[in-house]
């Protein structure tokens, strides 16, 4: 199993989640978005950051890239993906997933802990887990809130398509626990297939026992093991 | 060929919420202005050659589509002016 994780100009979490891969036992290596993706990968991230200096709307140029049409074509055909943070702007603007993220309700750059709770647990992202859970992982956005006109957005809760809501230690979902304003306390879903997902949180950050304050996220990135 | 200038103003849809022009708004509040609500937009100013006006505005509303705008949170309008 070898994981390709993508590099834009302006990825910068990319080092990050190729290391929280490998303390997994997880072969990762990082592939710079021109030189396409390998010939052979056994699953793509996304990583965070701010590629092309987050230009007219974060994520907007990086979907765009000549890569994604080989990401979308291997989210198709069951290539587990997983976009996180701007690599989730990116997988919404890209169409890998419905809605779109956007300013954060407080138009602050938001640095912090959240707590997510776990909507499915029969998902390769969230094997790990039980429904209900709450788990830790942080988050560093600006552009967080999800978006989604109404009737996309029943079809996304009929479908189960949501993995992860804000919520609060205890898992209740509320304002209060809701960082950004994301409708429905929206922090991940899922694309077409539930091999695909993006979330806003970085799992990356909460795996490493040396540097994090919670390892809750590893569980995400197992879904590549 | 005809030159042309095509503008293409993307804003909001109404009712997504704008945090950048509530605090915009809320900084001119502060600096005594009155007024009763904001809204911003982003405006590109397209210099192009088509064969016609017409042909000048869909080249720029394909723009919009498939880059300038995000359908799932802006509407955007095409102008088109003779350069």
């Amino acid at each position: 199993m070898t994981v390709t994780v993508l590099q834009f100009g302006g990825s910068n979490c990319d080092r990050d989640a190729v290391r929280a891969l490998e303390h997994l036992g997880i072969d990762a290596e990082r592939r710079w978005h021109a030189d396409g993706l390998p010939a052979e990968t056994d699953g793509i991230v996304i990583p965070g950051g701010f590629s092309y200096g987050d230009y007219l709307r974060a994520g907007a140029m990086a979907a765009r890239a000549p890569v994604m049409e080989e990401v979308r074509a291997a989210a198709a055909d069951g290539t587990p993906v997983l976009g996180v943070c701007n690599g989730a702007q990116i997988g919404a603007e890209s169409g890998l997933v419905a809605g779109a993220f956007t300013t954060n309700e407080s138009a602050r750059f938001q640095c912090e802990p959240v707590h997510l709770r776990v909507e499915r647990a029969d998902t390769p992202w969230t094997a790990a887990y039980d429904e209900g859970d709450v788990i830790e992982v942080p988050i560093a956005h600006g552009e967080g809130r999800f978006e989604i006109d109404a009737a996309a957005s029943e079809a996304l809760e009929a479908d189960d398509r949501i993995l992860f809501r804000y919520c609060d230690a205890d898992g209740a979902v509320t304002d209060a626990a809701n960082p950004n304003g994301s409708t429905g306390n929206v922090a991940g879903i899922l694309g077409e297939r539930e091999t695909t997902a993006v979330l806003m949180p970085h799992p990356e950050r909460a795996t490493l026992p040396d540097v994090a304050a919670s390892t809750d996220g590893e569980g995400i990135l197992r879904a590549f093991a | 060929m005809t030159a042309y200038t095509a503008t293409v103003t993307v804003r909001l849809k109404r009712g997504v919420l704008d945090p950048e022009a509530e605090t915009t708004q809320r900084a001119l509040e502060r600096l005594g202005f009155e007024l009763e609500d904001l809204r911003s937009a982003d405006r590109f100013e397209i210099d192009l050659e088509a064969d016609d006006a017409d042909a000048a505005a869909e080249r720029a509303g394909e723009m919009a589509e498939r880059l300038l705008a995000n359908p799932t949170i802006h509407d955007y309008e095409v102008t088109v002016a003779d350069r």
